[in-house]
């Protein structure tokens, strides 16, 4: 098939769309759309369209990444602004539908932004707090093309990457594009990408393989999955250059069994890769032959790691192969070399052939070059996924895109790099971030997963909440790890449970350092850091669990009490009749007390009793014994 | 030449070979690193951490997977890995259901040791939380608990199963802590595709995984496993009088340690109660109780009142050459007759004829441990790693390495997961599989041309039988498609060097030594003998057939195939012998049998063989033995043959006397005395001797079969330079005609045995009995894992019959809908013979019309069937192939 006539057709289609006299209606229906609902609202739209005769054309996209305004839908009318907006219900949908659709009101309160700048009291959807500071490389196409259309990819420039380094390029001056962009890998640990290309390239083998590690299990990350689902092709072109680079025929993309759309997309993106002669024999009509297949993880955490990952393709249990060994470049799947890399690292590769090096390294820091993804989660405003510039500093993240901590709370600490990675503290709320300065600071860039906590959460119990995913996600390969993380775990647990020793801290350190230097793989070597970085910064709410048997963000049950404030009671009764197990007495007109023995900590009595009288707090400690 | 390296650990100047590992140089050194996943016979792990080291200059590595290298300094011990292992021992500690006084590993336990050398503080475990699992024991093996509670999850049994098994019944599941060591979905291990073995209850470093009821042995006696022809190193553990176990002798050239289920756990029958301990006369219709002096002497009485031919004797392929030497000694110097024979007509004559016709030599012409160098395998009418565990495994091997694996066999034999090529021919139709091969190679000019004109003559003449074997007829006869038999001949022709395993599948049939001259005519055409990992390599089934054989247990030869019918050797036994011989050859063990049906012959002597159950048509035999005037069984046990005895005189068994075996690859072992014979029975050789020396014979008054071996290579010029002597550390294979010899392990390397290999034209004959509207199904017989031969002696162990208990037979989904028959069902099996009821097994490993039964069960004797049909030339029965029909009961 001849490429210039693909592109050409590509781009006449999208020029057709954009000058259509029907109007557009994109709507994101990407996992996290949906799962605020969005397949409702393509029902609704379609319904609406046709009970109203209204000509107009639905298009599902992937996500844009303003989760906490999911369902994002937005409407593009011929000669109009086109307006995003957000937080689209089946209701909301029918409004929209009579509002602008119709009846050309822009409904300017349910509106994220226009795409055509500030209109008419709808903002500039890019000036948004929460977009403008970002840096949209990977997520380019996400939210904006229907992902199951090749021809929208190719009519945004997609493919030429591929065209210019198969039929322009030789595969050496690929790698080294590549290697003085200065990318790294964006799996989390940051190896330099070029050279790995290169070692995989210098690896003497016939048979080679590209894998792309889409076995996100980070709990709270989801970059890979949104990139997939909303701009498959960027990584599919990114792993064939990379084929090319190295010398492989075939790759496979290793993705979680538990993204069925990302799954379903990269089937229906292959299929049509492989029909425009982009993927498969003689790409491009050049010498170069590679394909790529799907290889579906059954669920473990640890196969994300690159050795297990290969394991668990031949069939194996994944388990990481300990050092000393030879690099997966060396020595990968089926034992043949194998280039491994993440989803974001494939999906930047178009930038840097098609814009060249230097202008990939225009963005980031001295030794951390382009962008970088975080799921931002937590207690913050702004939920989403985001796309910044290596050096951006934490504070930027949390208060200008993610708005700042919601309910006027302070804010305590951010953990980055998923379970793995470390808490940090206001204090470092200017580190930038780039992967040598987070893990100087005693966590990671990791996964991207990026949580925000406020003055309610209780460090000591989130530390244990990861150590908990990590300890039950390891491998039990070595002792260290599993049965170290256990103890961890174990006394942690006393800890917020009220039967901390004093001993413990000092245990908790001693134990994870040996399990940092000691176990195989990142998870055993990273799986302390939640615990170690909580030490490092919030020693004395550790302290205060243990000698003082309080909880200062009063969390853990066995380390708080509830008490009725007799001035403020009003005697109505509520508490008395709600409370589970009759530890409340008291009658009409009787204020009332909770007889701390019995009391379960549940927390009903406070959130019944009537805002109007706020008799009822929650407080750090166990009051029986301090009354005593 | 292996490179040197120089390195230091702890200032310690340590010379190691490039390419070992840290761990195992200074293991090797005597330097103790602690250690608990790490194995010699295994892929290192690196799971454990306890075997942490400091490589100056590089920082904390794990020894185990370390390579040594030229001027590294190593240091074990440091803060930091101290510090590291310290905690790594505690959280195996802490972890561990210890019970180290009752437990069957105490001081050998891997773990104690790791504790000793670290120096294990109470008060710091005190701090730990002890979380010790509560799994219920897994006791459903009857050979070995696995007591999960004690695991250390070091994978060693998962290693152990994989690398040296290559079964893979257990692998790790599970995550996080609740991760274990589990066989398939979590089930018990009986219920899972494990062989019992038991390598991984050898090797297990803990408590975890130990034998049943183990007693410790008080000493340890080094021979060689009585049962398959493999010849495996053992050591016999006794305590008292009693084997309390065995266990793998890792010197063994043969086994290298390692051993199968039967060879590990199957000694029960030794001291079994049920063990015969003092001669048996028939009086008054009953088996009484007698003296040595009263049993030999009525023997000695009886056999001197018969003239030659009306006496035959069958010699063991159980007992030692020794004892075969005497037995095909007496029968021809004492009894002047040349009717001896054994087994070995039941199963590998056809070889024995047709490699001699060949080749001029009929025994396996290379040797086990060149099986997994083989780049191509073909394996046809045998099941390896049933019939023989330990050699199986070395096919397993081959296949893992990448050889071509070509499995030819109406069966699915376990070696199917691992073929390239899967032949399923019909029973009975080998010649046309291999003639259509042979087709393959000639048409399209893949055959060494070199070594055919060089080696071997009379190629122009099977060339032109090979016209009669048109592919589309081949694959009518034999069923299988045409493309699959071309796939295997190109497969085979290409791949040298390219070797050829086969068993009764082959021999086993009315044509049976065609079979064989098929075979030896595929490996001349392709180059594939003489030369290492290549051959024709008949599997011999029993541990010391090939030392019968040798020993001129046979009515045609004397010691060393020797004929009894070339004056010249003749005269040189009459002269060694003191004596004169019968020219003329004797009768084969199933003429004697129709001989005495027609009462022509009126004696007969049998040594340790079970022909009421192992011949074809037992019914048949039965009635013939119930003929005899005399019939003198000497045996461990009261056989089903024993019952029809005149005079049953109990033998030791192997364990209770000296000797040497054959194993199959020709290899001459020692066998030695562990336990006193069990009651009052005595040695096979001093029993024939005495019966001798009463009959006035001179030449009967050996001491020990140390003199009667020193006979042996006196005249039998391949075992010239054998000794006990020289076999005592190692085995020797022959020929090996003089003290120096360093013994043979290929043959024909330079020219064959008699001179040029020889080609043979061969036509494709038909089983004797195929299918009909009264017989539809072809049976076919074979053996388990876990039985052998008559059950004489695997029938005593409780566990083997446990794991298996009865006789099955087995049949095709489609056959058993055909007939109505659900797995488990118990049906009747009838031939033209006789009729036996076994329960069902319906399985795929069968085409539709094939159904199969082992021999092993007296319940359901599968050769109440079989074809009594012989083959011309060598006289085995065709006891693969019958014709029968099944109904449901």
């Amino acid at each position: 098939m001849n490429f210039e006539k693909v592109k050409r057709d590509a781009k006449k289609k999208r020029e057709a769309l954009r000058q259509s006299k029907k109007p557009l209606i994109l709507i994101g229906t990407a996992t996290c759309g949906r799962s605020a609902g969005a397949l409702d609202v393509v029902k609704v739209f379609s319904q609406e369209l046709e009970g109203r005769n209204i000509e107009a054309e639905i298009i599902e996209t992937g996500c844009l990444g303003l989760c906490y305004a999911e369902p994002v839908v937005c409407i593009a009318k011929p000669g109009r602004p086109s307006i995003w907006y957000r937080n689209v219900s089946p209701e909301r949908a029918k409004e929209i539908v009579d509002g602008y659709l119709v009846n050309d009101n822009l409904l300017a309160d349910y509106a994220l932004g226009s795409t055509e700048g500030s209109v008419e009291g709808v903002p500039c959807l890019f000036d948004l707090p929460a977009l403008k500071p970002q840096v949209r490389r990977v997520l380019w196409n996400c939210g904006f093309i229907d992902p199951r259309d090749i021809d929208h990819y190719i009519a945004s420039g997609g493919y030429e990457a591929l065209e210019k380094a198969v039929l322009e390029m030789k595969p050496d001056s690929v790698i080294s594009e590549v290697k003085r962009s200065g990318l790294r890998g964006l799996g989390g640990a940051g190896f330099p990408t070029g050279r790995k290309w290169e070692a995989c390239r210098r690896a003497s083998d016939d048979e080679k393989y590209v894998i792309c590690n889409a076995d996100e299990g980070d709990p709270g990350a989801f970059q890979d999955r949104s990139v997939l689902e909303g701009d498959p092709h960027s990584v599919l072109e990114g792993m064939t250059i990379a084929g090319y680079a190295v010398g492989a025929k075939r790759g496979y993309v290793y993705v979680r069994a538990e993204y069925p759309v990302a799954v379903k997309y990269l089937e229906t993106a292959l299929a049509q890769a492989r029909e425009k002669g982009v993927l498969g024999e003689n790409i491009l009509g050049s010498d170069f032959s590679f394909d790529i297949g799907i290889f579906q993880g059954a669920g473990a955490f640890v196969c994300g790691e690159s050795t297990a990952l290969t394991l668990s393709i031949e069939g194996n249990r994944g388990m990481p192969k300990p050092l000393p060994r030879p690099r997966t470049t060396e020595v990968g799947l089926w034992g043949n070399p194998t280039l491994l890399n993440n989803v974001k690292t494939f999906a930047n590769i178009r930038w840097i052939i098609n814009k060249g090096a230097d202008w990939f390294a225009g963005v980031g820091t001295d030794k951390s070059k382009g962008t970088a993804m975080f799921s931002l989660a937590g207690k913050i405003a702004n939920c989403g996924l985001i796309e910044v510039p290596m050096g951006i500093t934490l504070r930027e993240i949390v208060y200008d895109i993610g708005g700042g901590i919601p309910g006027g709370k302070c804010f305590k600490a951010v953990q980055t790099g998923g379970p793995s990675g470390g808490c940090l503290p206001a204090s470092l709320l200017d580190t930038p971030v780039d992967f040598d300065t987070l893990t100087a600071a005693g966590s990671m860039m990791g996964s991207g997963g990026m949580v925000a906590v406020d003055e309610d959460t209780c460090m000591v119990d989130m530390a244990r909440y990861f150590l908990d995913f990590t300890q039950k996600e390891t491998c039990r390969q070595c002792s260290l790890c599993t049965l170290g993380t256990l103890q961890m775990l174990e006394i942690l647990k006393a800890i917020t449970e009220g039967k901390g020793r004093p001993e413990d801290i000092d245990l908790l350190l001693e134990l994870g350092e040996a399990i940092k230097i000691g176990s195989i793989c990142g998870l055993g070597q990273s799986a302390p850091n939640p615990v170690l970085s909580t030490i490092r910064y919030f020693r004395e709410e550790y302290e205060a669990h243990i000698y003082e048997r309080k909880c200062p963000a009063r969390v853990c049950k066995a380390l708080i009490s509830y008490r009725i404030l007799p001035d403020k009671c009003r005697a109505c009764l509520i508490c008395l009749r709600e409370c589970p197990v009759g530890a409340i007495s008291g009658a009409k007109k009787q204020v009332h007390v909770i007889d701390q023995k019995q009391c379960i900590r549940c927390g009903v009595c406070l959130s019944v009793c009537p805002d109007r009288f706020r008799a009822v707090e929650c407080v750090p400690g166990q009051l029986a014994e301090v009354q005593r | 030449m292996i490179d040197e390296i120089t390195f230091t650990i702890d200032g310690v100047p340590i010379k190691a070979n490039k390419g070992d590992t840290i761990l195992k140089t200074a293991l090797e050194h005597g330097i103790y690193i602690p250690h608990l996943c790490y194995h010699p016979d295994l892929c290192p792990f690196g799971g454990c951490r306890l075997c942490m080291v400091e490589i100056e200059g590089r920082g904390l590595t794990i020894s185990c997977k370390a390579p040594v290298e030229e001027g590294i300094v190593v240091r074990t011990e440091g803060p930091e890995i101290n510090k590291v292992r310290r905690i790594a021992a505690e959280l195996l500690i802490v972890n561990h259901y210890s019970d180290c006084l009752e437990c069957a590993k105490n001081a050998e336990c891997k773990l104690q040791e790791v504790a000793r050398y670290i120096g294990i503080e109470e008060r710091r475990l005190q701090r730990l939380k002890r979380t010790v699992r509560t799994i219920p024991v897994d006791d459903s093996n009857p050979f070995f608990i696995r007591d999960l509670n004690k695991c250390v999850l070091c994978g060693i049994c998962v290693r152990t199963c994989k690398e040296i098994q290559g079964v893979g019944a257990i692998d790790f599941a599970f995550r996080g802590y609740a991760t274990k060591v589990s066989a398939m979905k979590d089930k018990p291990i009986i219920e899972s595709k494990c062989e019992s073995c038991g390598e991984c209850v050898v090797r297990c470093p803990v408590g975890a995984l130990v034998p049943r009821n183990m007693r410790k042995p008080s000493r340890e006696v080094k021979t060689i496993c009585p049962y398959c022809g493999v010849g495996c190193g053992i050591y016999l553990g006794v305590r008292g009088n009693t084997i309390v176990n065995v266990k793998g002798d890792v010197n063994s050239v043969v086994n290298k340690g390692v051993l199968c289920v039967k060879g590990r756990f199957g000694y029960d029958f030794v001291n079994h109660p049920d063990r015969l301990t003092s001669p048996l006369i028939r009086k008054n219709g009953e088996l009484t109780q007698a003296s040595w002096d009263e049993a030999l002497g009525l023997v000695a009485r009886k056999l001197g009142s018969y003239v030659p031919s009306e006496v035959g004797f069958v010699a063991s392929a159980k007992c030692t050459n020794e004892e075969n030497y005497v037995i095909q000694k007496f029968a021809r110097v004492v009894m002047g007759t040349n009717n001896v024979d054994h087994c070995a007509r039941l199963c590998h004559a056809a070889s024995v004829a047709g490699l001699a016709q060949s080749f001029g030599s009929g025994a396996m012409t290379n040797s086990i441990s060149e099986i997994p160098n083989a780049a191509c395998i073909l394996t046809m009418g045998n099941d390896p790693t049933t019939s023989h565990p330990v050699m199986g495994l070395q096919l397993r091997k081959a296949a893992q390495n990448g050889a071509k694996l070509i499995v030819a066999n109406p069966r699915k034999i376990d070696l199917c997961r691992l073929a390239d090529v899967w032949l399923q021919h019909h029973p009975g139709t080998d010649v046309a599989l291999l003639m259509g091969m042979m087709r393959v190679i000639v048409d399209e000019k893949l055959f060494d041309s070199a070594f055919i004109k060089d080696r071997c003559e009379n190629f122009d003449a099977f060339k032109e039988s090979l016209a009669a074997f048109d592919l589309a007829f081949v694959e009518e006869v034999t069923r299988v498609p045409k493309d699959r038999m071309v796939e295997a001949a190109r497969m085979f022709a290409a791949h040298s060097p390219a070797t050829i395993l086969y068993g009764m599948g082959m021999t086993q049939h009315s044509h049976g030594t065609d079979n064989v001259l098929a075979i030896a005519n595929l490996a001349m055409l392709t180059g594939n003998i003489g030369k290492p990992s290549t051959g024709v390599n008949p599997l011999r089934g029993q541990n010391n057939v090939q030392g019968a054989c040798d020993m001129g247990a046979l009515p045609s030869v004397y010691p060393g195939y020797q004929a009894v019918t070339d004056s010249a050797i003749r005269q040189k036994f009459e002269t060694a012998w003191g004596c004169s011989l019968s020219p003329s050859p004797g009768l084969t063990l199933v003429e004697m049998i129709e001989a005495a049906y027609r009462k022509d012959m009126k004696a007969l002597y049998i040594v340790g063989e079970n022909p009421v159950l192992s011949d074809a048509d037992v019914q048949h035999v039965q009635k013939a033995l119930a003929q005899l005037e005399f019939l003198v069984v000497q045996d461990i046990f009261l056989s089903e043959t024993a019952k029809f005895a005149h005079v049953v005189l109990p033998a030791a068994s192997f364990a209770e006397k000296d000797g040497t075996f054959v194993n199959t690859e020709r290899r001459v072992q020692r066998v030695r005395k562990a336990i006193e014979p069990v009651g009052d029975s005595r040695p096979d050789w001093w029993i024939v001797c005495q019966i001798a020396r009463r009959l006035g014979a001179k030449g009967f008054d050996y001491s020990d079969p140390s003199e009667i071996m020193e006979e042996i290579r006196s005249v039998t010029p391949s075992y010239g330079g054998i000794s006990c002597q020289r076999l005592e550390n190692v085995g020797l294979q022959w020929p090996c005609p003089h003290d120096g010899h360093p013994g043979t392990p290929i043959l024909h390397t330079n020219t064959f045995t008699r001179g040029k290999g020889r080609f043979i034209s061969l036509k494709y004959m038909p089983p004797g009995e195929v299918p009909d509207m009264q017989y539809p199904l072809i049976l076919t017989t074979g053996r388990s894992l876990y039985h052998f031969h008559t059950g004489t002696m695997t029938r005593k162990v409780a566990g083997l019959n446990i794991i298996e208990p009865e006789g099955v037979v087995e049949i095709s989904p489609q056959d058993a809908s055909r007939f109505g028959i659900a797995e488990g069902d118990r049906v009747k099996i009838s031939s033209r013979r006789g009729e036996v009821i076994a329960k069902a097994k319906v399985t795929d490993t069968l085409s539709s019309g094939v159904v199969f039964m082992t021999f092993h069960f007296v319940e359901s004797a599968a050769n109440v069937l079989t074809n009594p049909k012989l083959d011309p030339v060598c006289k085995t029965p065709e006891l693969k192939v019958a014709a029968v029909k099944v109904k449901k009961i």
